[in-house]
């Protein structure tokens, strides 16, 4: 799909704003439908998107192998670090209310970590399994190669 | 911040954590050495837990500070606090053992992954032991039921991936079963915390709904443990996993279902629903007496080591579910000591297995399957090796001294005390059974001669000692029985009064 010149461009135009509403579904998951799982999703269809359209060699030179690999551990070292964090802080694992002076202000900055855990997982179990699929047959994939 | 009180979730969260630092790490020595601390600090925390449960009972701990039944309850009782010793002591074992053993078994580059997988394991394993939520349950079973397909699937043998294949499919119905129980579950009682769940359920005792519930947990929950002919995935599962993950599984992964077992028909539905109302007690008896005649049977039959202590695995939780056809305190005794007993046994097989496999091969080759023509003459090979499989044997047939005795002998006396005197026959005739396929295995390695210019190879120490500290506990709760039945019985009457 290399060559298809409506498809780069609109592609090339149109990745940006998926990544952007990836985050903006991520912050907005406290008011309306949303939060770290789909933002996740959304992110990483972002980045399949691009991979199918220039090739998965191109898209591995953006979101490397090793890079997707840390990013499913380090989502749930951070969720269970903010879990860590709230015992540090006298309270229960998983104890939003001490992170924070005022507890109501502590429960908001809890569940943003817990969901910013989420979304990195999530994007890169999205990656991994696609990295993975795509990968099989060595190339013979018509993934634009 | 004092520790002991957070101790039930340091229980599952240090596990939990050493998995994604062992990917992070990608290194398998420092793998290695993270999820074994882990798992040793885990082993801490589930003694400091019994320490605690023998003081106050029931340790309760809440999940974010959320009060139960809102919130995430962890609950420790005096049975959950003995099955996290179990779990966590197992792995505490099996751990070091695997350094030497997957070097062997596994491609070098997946060995952070299967230190990975092991973690999540165990953080699985004990998180459903120790949690008090109804859902919970089902997200540290999936947890663990996919790290186990995982792990299973890193078996050299091709028939690995088939084997973990077939767990999956049998696995995933049986979790199906236990989800679609727990939410009849919640259809009616409106709670998924076990304890409020059980205060509500007597109230609509009686509505199909919660028949329905009981049904699927129990078929759900009975697949997951291989309760005779549910065992299908069980025996290629355990032949073509790697030597450590079969120990670990055998001794743990269908222990922790019959736990879930026990805590559902205990804890929630309680005696009366379970006992009284409906034929369930008849049934377990039934599939129980066959698991251990047919399966000990086909044990008898088979070629490979592996295989044949895979099926006396199926026959041997036969006594464990025989025992909760009791509906008596010595009958729920004798299954929790069993439940023990037998985890400590099977695991110390699989672990001397494992070792004699790697001391079979040549160096550098993958290990071999140890089927039987390959065990001639092993005696003279591997003295050590060879005695603590007998001994461990012994344990199955359940001869006096060692572990398996102990658990016989309660089995025998919950059957006398209800006066079934033809199941004290049942259990002694499948002993013979037990007593056959040992044999075979004492027949190849003592009696029949070694090939010529065989001289004295034993498997490599560091898989020596750790079997060799199980095989010596297998004959430490045959002789000194107040650790295991001493809380086997405290757990039962905490469970029977719980749920009159």
């Amino acid at each position: 799909m290399r060559n298809d010149l409506v498809l780069r461009v609109v592609g090339k135009l149109l990745i940006p704003f998926i990544l952007l509403f990836a985050i903006y579904v991520q912050f907005h998951g406290d008011f309306g439908p949303g939060g770290g799982f789909q933002a996740g999703v959304i992110f990483a269809a972002g980045i399949v998107f691009y991979a199918l359209i220039f090739g998965l060699e191109n898209a591995r030179k953006v979101v490397p192998d090793a890079l997707v690999e840390a990013m499913l551990a380090a989502g749930v070292l951070l969720y269970a670090g903010v879990g860590v964090a709230g015992l540090l802080l006298g309270g229960n694992f998983l104890d939003y209310f001490v992170l924070d002076a005022d507890p109501i202000h502590g429960q908001h900055r809890g569940i943003f970590w817990v969901e910013a855990g989420v979304a990195v997982t999530v994007c890169g179990v999205m990656l991994k399994i696609f990295y993975m699929f795509a990968a099989r047959g060595d190339g013979a994939t018509g993934l634009g190669e | 911040m004092s520790l002991s009180a957070h101790l039930p979730a340091l229980q599952v969260v240090l596990p939990l954590l050493s998995a994604p630092l062992a990917v992070l790490l990608r290194h398998g020595g420092f793998a290695c050495a993270v999820v074994t601390a882990g798992a040793w600090a885990a082993f801490a925390a589930a003694v400091g837990l019994w320490l605690q449960a023998g003081e106050v009972g029931v340790v309760s701990y809440h999940i974010g500070s959320w009060a139960p039944p809102w919130g995430i309850e962890y609950r420790v009782d005096r049975l959950a606090s003995f099955v996290l010793l179990l779990v966590s002591g197992t792995a505490a074992i099996v751990l070091p053992y695997s350094r030497a053993s997957i070097e062997r078994e596994i491609p070098r580059e997946q060995h952070y992954l299967y230190y990975a997988m092991f973690g999540l394991c165990l953080a699985g394993l004990l998180g459903i032991t120790i949690t008090g939520d109804a859902f919970n349950i089902f997200v540290f079973l999936e947890i663990s039921s996919l790290s186990t397909y995982v792990l299973i699937a890193l078996g050299r043998d091709r028939r690995a991936l088939a084997a973990a294949y077939r767990y999956l499919i049998m696995g995933t119905i049986g979790a199906t079963f236990i989800v679609i129980g727990i939410g009849f579950l919640y259809l009616m009682t409106g709670t998924l915390n076990l304890a409020d769940m059980a205060e509500r359920l007597r109230d609509v005792e009686s509505s199909r709904a919660v028949l329905a519930a009981l049904a699927f947990l129990t078929v759900g929950i009975s697949l997951k443990l291989a309760l005779f002919p549910l065992h299908q995935w069980l025996p290629n599962a355990y032949t073509h996993a790697p030597s450590a993950v079969t120990a670990f599984l055998a001794a743990t992964a269908t222990k922790v279902s019959v736990y879930v077992l026990i805590r559902f028909w205990y804890s929630v539905f309680g005696e009366s629903l379970v006992y009284v109302e409906l034929p369930l007690p008849r049934i377990m008896l039934l599939l129980s007496l066959a698991a251990m005649f047919a399966a000990s049977f086909t044990a008898i039959f088979q070629d490979n080591l592996k295989r044949l202590f895979a099926y006396s695995s199926v026959g041997q939780i036969g006594y464990i579910t025989l025992g909760l056809s009791f509906d008596s305190i010595d009958g729920l005794t004798a299954s929790i000591v069993h439940l023990f007993n037998h985890g400590v046994t099977k695991a110390a097989l699989f672990l001397l297995i494992g070792g004699m496999v790697i001391g079979l091969a040549k160096s550098g080759t993958v290990p071999p399957a140890p089927t039987f023509d390959r065990l001639a003459g092993l005696a003279k090979r591997m003295p050590l090796t060879c005695f603590g499989i007998v001994i461990a044997g012994l344990s199955l047939i359940g001869v006096p001294g060692t572990a398996g005795f102990v658990s016989k002998w309660y089995l025998i006396v919950a059957a006398l005390e209800k006066e079934q005197f033809w199941l004290v026959g049942a259990i002694l005739l499948s002993s013979l059974l037990a007593v056959a396929y040992v044999w075979r295995f004492v027949e190849v390695a003592y009696f029949k001669p070694a090939a010529e210019g065989t001289t004295r190879r034993e498997a490599p120490l560091g898989l020596l000692i750790p079997a060799w500290l199980l095989v010596i506990a297998t004959i430490w709760f045959g002789l000194d029985t107040s650790f295991t039945v001493g809380t086997a019985a405290e757990a039962a009457q905490q469970l029977v009064r719980v749920g009159k």
